[in-house]
């Protein structure tokens, strides 16, 4: 017999604009809900090592959805018929769908890269009913760094482009291995599904620079937390972020690169611990 | 020669060495341009295999795209740990540290293949 891992993973139905939507999750853990979003075109996988840490799992319940379209989540019915392109609104709504469907109470909502700009927007719309939000690779507000033009080329509708446009993300110092493995998820995603979701990250629907102020971090606080190798979110563009909303904190991670919890999963640990601490200790 | 004439002149038995990568850039057949400074070098690739590596001045060759760099920049490039900013060619056009220019079509269409040709002036695999 082999000890399996302690991920368990399941699926349920939630509605959002008239629509269900069955989603793929998984989690380990008990203790506090901390729910983990995924980067744009990849999956709930990135957060396996943190749901195998016992130093995490021991005091928080750990859970990531794969968005619609990724991972093992469907498309809704009649996805064969329009287009995938991710909006604000969506976004948000199925997060705090997921959110209602598992009666997660006062969830910490650590999202990654497009999951670090949407936990701006929710600790904006949803603080209170939040424990707080850890943007990974976060800011609020678009910063392209390549041509819009180059989303229509045929190659962004293969797993190879992606995983190429993304592979100088991670910081040289990774693990060859977790490396590889973080871009094995741009090498899985459909066709066009990155695209979609570039259009929440490229474009005004996620532009939030002018009510982040607004945020109130007693009730939830905010963690932004940036590699220094990412060139995606930059650090500059996260202490700038974290400027505009009082009282959020900001670490700059030495040595790591867009995709911290897969790409080098024992150097993010060192740097997630005491802020999810700090995070149980103001709840 | 220059550190990176000196790297670039490995350049093509790194590249050649590798029949897995040969293999995946077998479909890759195009000439770009690596500029250092004002020294231009044009890499010929057919097949995923680098047939030439060149220094110019040349006399109107033709190359799809160039990715044009102080010469420091690709030294501190070709290092193993480059420092933040210079260790990707996206990341060093976002932050000003070279240009990339020209046919960006035949770029997007073979990225895979030139990222992992650029990443073997490092001489390791990644």
């Amino acid at each position: 017999m082999i000890e399996p891992e302690p991920i368990i993973g399941r699926y349920l139905t939630v509605q959002v604009s008239g629509r269900g939507h069955r989603l793929y999750f998984e989690e380990a853990g008990q203790g506090c809900p901390l729910l983990c979003l995924h980067t744009a075109g990849a999956h709930s996988s990135q957060f396996r090592h943190l749901m195998c840490d016992a130093a995490v799992t021991d005091r928080f319940r750990v859970v990531a959805f794969d968005m619609p379209w990724h991972g093992k989540s469907n498309p809704p019915a009649g996805w064969q018929t329009e287009e995938y392109r991710l909006t604000s609104r969506f976004y948000v709504d199925i997060i705090m769908a997921f959110i209602d469907a598992l009666g997660l109470e006062r969830p910490v909502v650590m999202g990654c890269s497009m999951g670090g700009r949407v936990v701006i927007r929710l600790a904006r719309l949803h603080g209170g009913r939040l424990g707080g939000v850890i943007g990974l690779e976060g800011s609020d507000t678009p910063e392209p760094w390549y041509d819009s033009s180059w989303t229509e080329h045929p190659s962004f509708d293969t797993g190879p482009f992606c995983s190429a446009l993304v592979s100088g993300l991670c910081a040289p110092q990774s693990p060859p291995e977790y490396r590889a493995e973080t871009l094995w998820h741009y090498h899985q995603g459909a066709a066009g599904v990155f695209r979609g979701d570039m259009h929440f990250f490229r474009t005004e629907e996620s532009e939030f620079v002018d009510d982040t102020g607004t945020i109130d971090t007693d009730s939830c606080p905010v963690w932004l937390m940036t590699g220094a190798y990412d060139y995606s979110c930059t650090p500059e563009a996260t202490r700038r972020t974290a400027a505009r909303i009082p009282g959020a904190g900001t670490v700059i991670m030495d040595d790591l690169g867009h995709f911290p919890m897969s790409e080098n999963p024992a150097l993010f640990r060192g740097y997630l611990l005491p802020v999810l601490e700090n995070i149980l200790e103001r709840r | 020669m220059s550190d990176v004439g000196r790297v670039l002149a490995q350049l093509a038995s790194r590249v050649n060495a590798d029949a897995a990568l040969v293999h995946s850039g077998r479909r890759a057949s195009l000439a770009f341009l690596l500029e250092a400074g004002d020294r231009p070098f044009l890499i010929v690739l057919e097949r995923g295999r680098i047939t030439e590596v060149a220094e110019g001045p040349f006399v109107m060759r033709s190359w799809s795209f160039a990715i044009r760099a102080p010469e420091r920049a690709w030294r501190e490039f070709a290092r193993p740990y480059p420092a933040p900013g210079y260790h990707d060619i996206f990341a060093m056009n976002r932050f000003g540290h070279c240009r990339i220019e020209g046919d960006t079509d035949m770029l997007l269409t073979h990225l895979p293949h030139v990222k992992a040709v650029l990443s073997r002036m490092r001489g390791e695999a990644s």
